[in-house]
């Protein structure tokens, strides 16, 4: 087989591969697992989940088969709890501040619980939330990812008649596009969105990007209020010579299509891939890497775990997966044979005494048939047409995720903050509130 | 390494832990199983009179699960032995020659007629079992039938039948006694007043363990409907325990042996049993939800933990919690502790401050210090009730720490705020 090759895997191998990550919690389970918990009063759970959900509250109804309820408790927080138990880095959340890890370094397993509540609703078609009375306000929302997606629903609830205007051909953001296949397999982003669209009162109009399709300005003049969900639109760089050669990819648009595939074993990989950075892409990339069958992965990051953006816990399923983690080492040279990516020659670094990362003049290389850069993702901040305040480099809000503009609101990526689902959907929630106050005002 | 051989009421068993009699020794293939196993004895399952057996129901058993853990209580509406008695007394002959270091009892129920009783004992008699346990004790069916608990709840009826089973065998009587009375006395003195070697107890509480709300029944569902059934298990044994103490303090009751059953599984239930005066323990529902091979913990645990304590055998420990179980009268007011959170040990879950916070007496205080969670005890508030103690899940992280107040000890029968107190005079 060539070193960079489509088909690598059998069909059923591969489709074990990009299944489930996760077996859910059955409901015998699910019961015993609720049971761990211990109903702590004022839970740290609770606080630490960004989105405010009553954990406690939600495993004592699971425990108790109240799993609707359970669900209620869940989605009327977080209407993307769905997605959150998938995707959340519930081992430095909710589950890092569960009492019985400090007990016995096994917290109850709150994002499995809370998938099974959910999963459970969805099971069952329920649709608990109902659009209020019309109120003839209209909002523009961009994007249509989870922060987007929360707003959008926020104010449906509270009667406003919503446009989401969606660069792509799909909603959920990166739900759809980015996080890695095996954790939301069976196009449960899809049905997550649906779940949300059922409610009422939203209208996305896909392929319509700012800047391109729609301004800031026009939305301004057409609706009664906007909130922008954008995501990170640009990619870092290495800055290395020969950066355009084949064979050397961005991490996140080869995750884009390999979710977008049908059939995933036509994507080509390579025997021999180098994974750049430290964060959840770096960890995404390199898993799925090898769960494509290349033979050899490894991630190659300039500081140590401590300091790596990808939680312990990812960096485990990394290792599990037979990626290996290099640290403390950044590439120099890249180096090509009739054009195609052969080697890449790394550097070690470490810091000084101030804390400074430095080289160390040692050199190493590693035969790479395939590359992925995944060292970070930037706000592209010129579709905003400069009307808009930055601060470091994204949209600057307050607390209300108001934007230096009164009648226009932001969350998700495009603010400061972490990068995350459950981060996206409290910021669209907390802005739907303070629109819908805006607007009633 | 500590001799558990037993002697209770003049029956010998290799060590104190008995089967009781149920489901488990309904045949000679199980006691069998037990006996291999290393059970110390068994009382076998209850025989009735000759004739066409009876009949059991489909759907027997129910249990109660609380938070995970299965079998915390268990109910059966199941009635005795449903095998042809001639068949049972067989392989009762067989079982007590093949194995005589062990303690073979036999449970009977038969109605309230002297020579049913007379005529019963002797074919028991026949096959040189042990004993025999008069069953005075099952709440459901049989007592339909004016047998079981509908003869044990009559402490004149205990008494009778009682004296009639002394009159008509050498062999030890023991009475099983059920739960099933406002007074545990009443039927225990009645026993000893008719002549009875020793009491056993308690039978299984009447109870209805759950309701299927489905079938909208109570459990076990036989065809749609169900009964009232007999509860045992973990669960029971806080009223066991208080039963067999009440027994063995009454000063009417002295001296009559008494075998613990109730909840019964592990080495400590039966140590609890024996401080409480129970010099054998039966057990059932631990065998039904594990297999015949918990005793081999039970006996090694209760050894060891013997040889720790400095005791040679059972006798060591037996009666020895009594002198410490009295009236609420008598016991010291002026005696405080309050509770002493470890904050090393405290994983911070506030279970403490909302049980005293919203149900008691505001004790522990809730703050933020360094911004972390950080619950303490508010001294001059707390009555040292425990109740954060038990709500706390972690092991030893709350004490109770006694306070010296100085007060020379009272009761409420010397209190001042009794208007009924004995003063000195």
């Amino acid at each position: 087989m060539d070193d960079i090759a489509a088909r690598r895997l059998e069909a059923d191998e591969l489709e074990r591969k990009f299944a489930d990550i996760h077996v859910p919690l059955d409901r015998k389970r699910a019961l015993i697992e609720s049971s761990r918990c211990y109903f702590c009063y004022d839970a740290p759970c609770l606080q630490a989940c960004p989105t405010g959900i009553d954990v406690p509250g939600f495993i004592r109804k699971i425990a108790t088969d109240n799993v609707k309820g359970a669900a209620i408790t869940i989605l009327s927080e977080n209407v993307m709890g769905g997605a959150c138990a998938r995707v959340c880095p519930v081992e430095v959340l909710c589950e890092a501040a569960c009492v019985r890890e400090a007990q016995e370094s096994k917290p109850v397993r709150i994002g499995a619980l809370q998938r099974y509540a959910t999963d459970w609703l969805f099971e069952h078609k329920l649709q608990p939330f109902k659009r209020g009375a019309a109120t003839g306000k209209r909002v523009a929302v961009v994007g249509a990812g989870p922060a987007g997606l929360a707003s959008a629903h926020r104010l449906a609830l509270s009667g406003h008649e919503v446009t989401v205007f969606e660069a792509r051909p799909k909603a959920g953001g990166l739900n759809e596009y980015g996080v890695a296949a095996y954790k939301v397999p069976n196009d449960f982003a899809q049905a997550e969105v649906a779940f949300i669209l059922a409610v009422g009162g939203i209208h996305i109009e896909f392929g319509k990007a700012l800047g391109r399709d729609v301004t800031l300005a026009k939305l301004r003049q057409d609706f009664d209020a906007v909130f922008l969900g954008m995501g990170l639109a640009g990619v870092n760089a290495l800055a290395l010579d020969g950066e355009d050669m084949a064979g050397v990819l961005d991490a996140v648009a080869y995750i884009e299509r390999l979710r977008q595939a049908k059939d995933k074993g036509a994507l080509e990989i390579g025997r021999r891939v180098v994974v750049i950075g430290g964060g959840n892409t770096a960890i995404d990339i390199a898993v799925q890497a090898r769960r494509l069958g290349a033979e050899d992965v490894t991630i190659v990051y300039r500081r140590g775990p401590e300091q790596m953006g990808a939680t312990w816990h990812e960096q485990e399923l990394a290792q599990t997966n037979g990626v290996r983690i290099k640290h403390w080492a950044r590439p120099l040279r890249l180096m090509a044979r009739d054009g195609r990516l052969k080697e890449v020659e790394f550097e070690y670094t470490q810091l000084d005494e101030q804390g400074r990362l430095l080289t160390t003049g040692d050199r190493f290389t590693l035969p790479a048939d395939m590359l992925f850069k995944a060292i970070g993702q930037t706000f592209v901040a010129s579709p905003l047409g400069e009307l808009l305040e930055l601060k470091d480099g994204r949209i600057a809000i307050n607390a209300d995720r108001q934007t230096s503009l009164t009648d226009v609101w932001a969350g998700g990526d495009c603010v400061p903050g972490d990068d995350l689902t459950v981060t996206a959907v409290q910021d669209g929630k907390i802005a739907a509130a303070a629109i819908n106050r805006a607007l009633r005002a | 390494m500590a001799d558990l051989r037993t002697t209770f009421a003049g029956i010998k068993s290799s060590n104190p832990f008995w089967l009781a009699s149920a489901p488990p020794t309904d045949k000679a293939y199980n006691v069998v199983r037990a006996f291999k196993a290393g059970w110390g004895g068994a009382v076998w399952k209850t025989l009735g009179e000759d004739g066409p057996p009876i009949v059991n129901t489909a759907s027997r058993y129910g249990a109660l699960e609380v938070g995970g853990q299965r079998m915390v209580g268990f109910t059966n509406i199941e009635l005795i032995t449903d095998r042809p008695l001639q068949v049972n007394l067989d392989e009762i002959k067989q079982v007590k020659r093949d194995w005589p270091d062990r303690a073979l009892i036999v449970s009977l129920m038969v109605p309230c007629v002297e020579d049913s009783w007379k005529s019963i004992l002797k074919r028991v008699e026949e096959t040189r079992a042990d004993g025999v346990e008069l069953n005075f004790g099952c709440p459901h069916g049989m007592s339909e039938r004016g047998m079981g608990a509908a003869v044990g709840q009559v402490p004149d009826y205990v008494e009778m039948v009682t004296r009639w089973c002394k009159q008509h065998t050498r062999m030890p009587v023991l009475v099983k006694l059920t739960p099933n009375v406002t007074n545990v006395l009443g039927p225990a003195r009645a026993a000893k007043r008719g002549g009875a070697d020793g009491v056993s107890l308690i039978n299984t509480v009447n109870s209805i363990i759950g309701v299927d709300l489905e079938r909208m029944a109570p459990q076990p569902v036989v065809a749609g409907k169900g009964t009232h059934g007999g509860y045992c298990g973990p669960a029971v044994k806080p009223i066991a325990l208080n039963m067999v103490a009440e027994i063995a303090r009454d000063p009417e009751c002295a001296g009559l042996p008494i075998s613990g059953i109730g909840g019964i599984a592990t080495w400590q239930d039966a140590a609890e049993f024996h401080a409480l005066g129970a010099a054998s323990v039966q057990v059932c529902t631990a065998a039904m939800h594990y297999g015949f091979k918990i005793i081999d913990d039970m006996v090694d645990g209760l050894s060891n933990w013997l040889d720790a304590k400095g005791h040679a055998g059972v006798a060591g420990i037996l009666g020895r919690a009594l002198p410490n179980v009295t009236d609420w009268a008598h016991l010291d007011l002026n005696y405080k502790t309050v509770a002493l959170i470890d904050q090393q040990a405290c994983i911070k879950c506030g279970l403490c401050h909302i049980a005293c916070e919203d149900t008691s007496h505001q004790a522990i205080a809730a703050r933020k210090a360094g911004g972390e969670r950080h619950y303490e005890v508010i001294d001059a508030e707390c009555v040292g009730c425990n109740l954060c103690l038990y709500a706390c899940p972690v092991t030893d992280c709350i004490s109770m720490v006694e306070v010296a107040t100085g007060k020379a000890p009272i009761t409420w029968l010397e209190h001042p705020n009794n208007p009924l107190r004995q003063t000195a005079k």
